[in-house]
């Protein structure tokens, strides 16, 4: 059983000035029936091009796109059964908020009672009740988000599509919004695509999140999956923050690895596939995953480098005896006291949280 | 190529679209392509035979090929550098100089823009002409004659007529070089000279640039003042006319035509393609004519000398034009008398309801035309576009007595025979004015978030629902403005229309000329400030419609 959406080897090129720029490279991916995926990259990555060109509003070069099972690859935007919810919004201004949410009804011709009734039904979903005959421009921020989300909602489509839907909102708004978007989502059963370049609320508001960079699908996991276990060094890096050291692979067995490194401390690590003996690998210790002591104590000792302090956190740079540094968080640090640049401490490291990558 | 391919694909699964990209292709191709290519194939050959005579002539320097063109490469290259030159000042006194009555100044130099060019040939025979207010009191107290027929009354007249536009081409430019660029010359201790000619004149040289370009295609192009007072000084537009209408010569029409539409789109190509590139103007969104004149004093007094004078000398020549109306016989009774109203009310009245009629009609489809082609090209990416915008925009580099003969020549005979018709003027108004309304429709379907539109689509609109409800709309006091523009501009057309009326659809503007062919200037003042009078009630009008529309809340283009 295909999913509902299915991408297969999409690919779309942006000629300028001569140039021509991969957007998309070969893109292959499947979205369940009722899931919300979440494409995520930095800016220029590709997403929002495999999102317009799922919309329609882009042309493929190559590829195929199927929504539920039907292969819509050549149909402009008003033949396919999807409905986005822009990043600008796209409000009709010279429309209601009635007539806007209502205007994809009538274009399907649905009755004049039961055009009413749903629109009316949708704007109580989104608490936007009592506004339908508000002009878009009399309204805040916050409301115009939810009269194009109300207004991709009536239509229901077969896939919903956001691109950025929350970046003009401010920050509280933001997850305020996202919660609801979810909510919304999950109760409706809506397959749907979401486009942001904010890794927190992607972690958030999705059921997988497939990671994007220059065009190409770095890895596509639960928000857990990507997190513990990044394919390669970019999602690892882009996904939270990471330090990598270089280590060595000195045993392995059916769930355990030893792995070494540089210093000479040797760490015992949950299994990594493919990982044997002798191999050179390279260690994500994301900087949560370590524990700050007094010298002497831990694994290894190491000096502060630099110290910056956020309220809930202290994060520090440490130099390691043999030259590589090692970025670390510290909760509470009011209770632990903040360190200072040239002290000493000694660290222990987590080792369930140690994930390897290949060199 | 197979990306190529997918593209038709899609908008095969548009078919409102395809057949809108398909009609409009065939209208332009009939009514724009068409006629120019007759132009271009009767220059070569005669009663079918392949002769390239003409040509021939023209480059070995026949007179009366050859004298044509110089005489209207002379004319334009003076009014282009006077118009400039006098466009840059009435800029520079309003955006940089403040000086008092700017508004004014500025609301008199507009008017030549909407009244008919030829109006200013008009007013300069009832001024200086042989039996001219001027040219009367000059011999009578002075006993000095002259003769304004030739080069000086084509120079006169034309800068009269053309020098509004580079006044509005360098108003923008001014008005968009930033001013801390200024401030920071003087601050670093140059003198507002030296800040002028180092700074602001270097930074309008695009603007400087386009202008001249811009006025010397208008002056080659300009018909109406050369066949009021060229005298013995004859420019390629009336040699075409002549030849066609007066020695039925088609082959030597054609090839002058060809002659004339060489520079023309050329100056054309060079303004669209290279100078739009040059500009150094970075749009800060600061308020730029607002803070104190940067000029010293007496360069103020200077500038606002220059300007009242010209403004003065514009009001003088409307002015003589309607004073000119209400006289028995210009220059031989003087006295005063409504007959000339009476007589283009009775007479005339048939004219001015055609030109009325065909204006509108051609302003209704031109202007749906125009908006529609300005929405696929900024649009809908589609193949076929980029030829769509070329052949939609190619009128604009073709000289109206052109586009006549190329109607002429192609709407003759059968199968499409249109010659006498009102549909033949209708759609020669369309194919040259449609340009301007696809040019401003692009500009503002620029401002419109593209967003809004694909809404439309990705809820279920085809290419008709979305245009009709969503597009226009928005864009509709834009439009109407536009239209407005283009009603203006066909009731004050001549130089095409002039080949194709008939006697059952004869219009003001050519019933205005024969008025001045036969000496009966009072007549073709009349006429002359009726049209003036019909054009600015359209503009106004259009004023008071785009205002109140806005009011109820249109300005919001979603961005």
């Amino acid at each position: 059983m295909p999913g509902e959406l299915v991408l297969s080897g999409l690919t779309k090129t942006f000629r300028s000035r001569g140039d021509v720029v991969v957007a998309v490279d070969n893109l292959d991916l499947e979205v369940e029936k009722g899931e919300l995926v979440t494409l995520l990259g930095p800016s220029g990555c590709g997403k929002t091009t495999t999102l317009r060109l799922i919309g329609g509003f882009e042309i493929p070069d190559s590829g195929k796109v199927y929504i539920g099972g039907r292969d819509v690859t050549d149909l402009p935007p008003q033949r396919r059964n999807t409905a986005t919810v822009f990043q600008s919004y796209g409000l009709f201004p010279h429309m209601t908020v009635f007539e806007n949410v209502a205007f994809g009804l009538k274009v399907r011709r649905l009755p004049r009672a039961e055009t009413r009734r749903r629109v009316l039904e949708v704007l109580k979903l989104v608490n936007l009740e009592g506004l339908e005959r508000r002009y878009p421009r009399e309204l805040s921020g916050g409301q115009q988000q939810r009269v194009a989300l109300a207004r991709a909602l009536v239509v229901e489509p077969q896939v919903l599509l956001f691109d950025e839907p929350l970046s003009n909102l401010d920050a509280k708004l933001r997850v305020e919004t996202r919660e609801q978007i979810r909510k919304l989502q999950k109760e409706l059963g809506i397959t749907s695509v979401y486009v942001t370049h904010d890794q927190a609320e992607a972690m958030a508001i999705s059921d997988r999140i497939a990671v994007m960079n220059e065009g190409k699908l770095q890895q596509i996991g639960p928000p857990y999956e990507i997190y513990a276990h990044p394919a390669n060094r970019f999602v690892a890096d882009f996904i939270g923050r990471a330090n990598f050291l270089t280590v060595k692979v000195v045993e392995a067995e059916d769930n355990r690895l030893e792995i070494e490194l540089k210093g000479g401390v040797r760490l015992e690590i949950p299994r990594v596939e493919g990982f044997t003996p002798g191999m050179q690998a390279v260690a994500v210790i994301r900087p949560e995953a370590v524990d700050v002591l007094q010298e002497g104590e831990g694994d290894v000792t190491a000096t502060v480098v630099f110290g910056h302090y956020t309220g809930s956190l202290a994060t520090y740079k440490l130099a390691l005896p043999w030259g590589e540094t090692l970025e670390v968080e510290v909760l509470s640090p009011q209770e632990k006291g903040f360190l200072s640049e040239g002290e000493k401490v000694g660290i222990r490291f987590h080792r369930q949280s140690i994930h390897l990558l290949f060199e | 190529m197979r990306a190529r391919f997918r593209q038709l694909k899609f908008l095969f699964h548009d078919p409102a679209l395809l057949l809108v990209v398909l009609l409009i292709l065939g209208f332009l191709g009939l009514f724009v392509v068409l006629p120019l290519f007759k132009v271009l194939q009767n220059s070569f050959y005669y009663k079918g035979v392949f002769t390239p005579q003409y040509f021939l002539e023209f480059f070995s320097g026949h007179r009366y090929v050859i004298r044509p063109f110089l005489n209207s490469l002379i004319v334009a290259v003076l009014v282009a550098g006077l118009s400039t030159l006098l466009g840059f000042i009435f800029a520079f006194a309003d955006v940089r100089a403040n000086i008092p009555g700017r508004r004014v100044f500025r609301w008199i130099a507009t008017l030549p823009i909407i009244s008919p060019p030829f109006i200013m040939a008009l007013a300069a025979i009832l001024l200086l002409g042989h039996n001219g207010l001027i040219t009367f009191f000059m011999r009578k107290y002075f006993g000095i004659s002259w003769n304004i027929y030739g080069l000086p009354g084509l120079i006169l007249t034309e800068t009269f007529a053309f020098f509004p536009l580079s006044f509005l081409i360098m108003e923008g430019v001014l008005g968009n070089i930033d001013p801390a660029l200024e401030e920071s010359a003087l601050d670093l201790g140059a003198s507002k000279l030296r800040t002028f000619l180092r700074v602001t004149l270097p930074l309008a040289t695009p603007g400087i640039a386009g202008s001249l370009l811009l006025v010397f295609t208008r002056s080659l192009e300009d018909f109406g003042n050369p066949i009021i007072i060229q005298g013995r000084f004859p420019v390629l537009t009336t040699q075409i006319y002549l030849a066609i209408t007066g020695m039925y010569d088609v082959p030597l029409g054609a090839t002058l035509s060809i002659v004339l539409l060489v520079p023309t789109v050329l100056a054309f190509v060079v303004q669209r393609y290279w100078l739009s590139r040059k500009s150094y103007i970075s749009v800060t969104g600061r308020p730029s004519t607002a803070g104190p004149p940067r000029v010293s004093s007496g360069a103020r007094w200077f500038l606002f000398g220059t300007v009242f004078i010209l403004s003065s000398f514009i009001l003088l020549f409307y002015g003589m034009v309607i004073f000119g109306s209400f006289t028995k016989l210009w220059g031989i009774d003087n006295s005063l008398t409504l007959d000339n109203y009476r007589y283009v009310f009775t007479v005339g009245i048939q004219y001015l309801s055609n030109s009325l009629k065909l204006a509108a009609i051609a302003t209704g489809i031109g202007g749906l035309l125009g908006i529609t082609v300005a929405y696929i090209v900024t649009r809908k990416r589609i193949m076929l576009q980029g030829l769509m915008d070329f052949l939609a925009m190619v009128n604009f580099a073709v000289p109206g007595i052109v586009i006549g003969i190329g109607y002429i020549l192609a709407f003759n005979t059968p199968p499409i025979q249109l010659t006498g018709t009102a549909a033949i003027i209708i759609l020669i108004f369309i194919s040259q004015r449609m340009p301007v309304v696809v040019r401003d429709g692009v500009a503002m379907l620029q401002q419109l978030d593209p967003v809004i539109d694909e809404a439309s689509s990705d809820l279920g609109a085809g290419f008709f629902r979305t245009f009709t409800r969503i597009v226009l709309p928005l864009v509709s006091p834009a439009l109407i403005a536009g239209m407005a523009y283009m009603f203006a501009a066909c009731i004050t057309s001549i130089s095409a229309v002039v080949m194709v009326v008939s006697p059952k659809w004869y219009l003001v503007t050519v019933a205005l000329l024969s008025q001045v062919d036969i000496g009966a200037l009072s007549i073709a003042a009349a006429y002359g400030t009726v049209i003036i009078l019909v054009v600015l009630g359209a503009i106004i009008s259009m004023d008071i419609v785009v205002k109140s529309l806005l009011q109820r809340g249109f300005s919001r283009l979603g961005k």
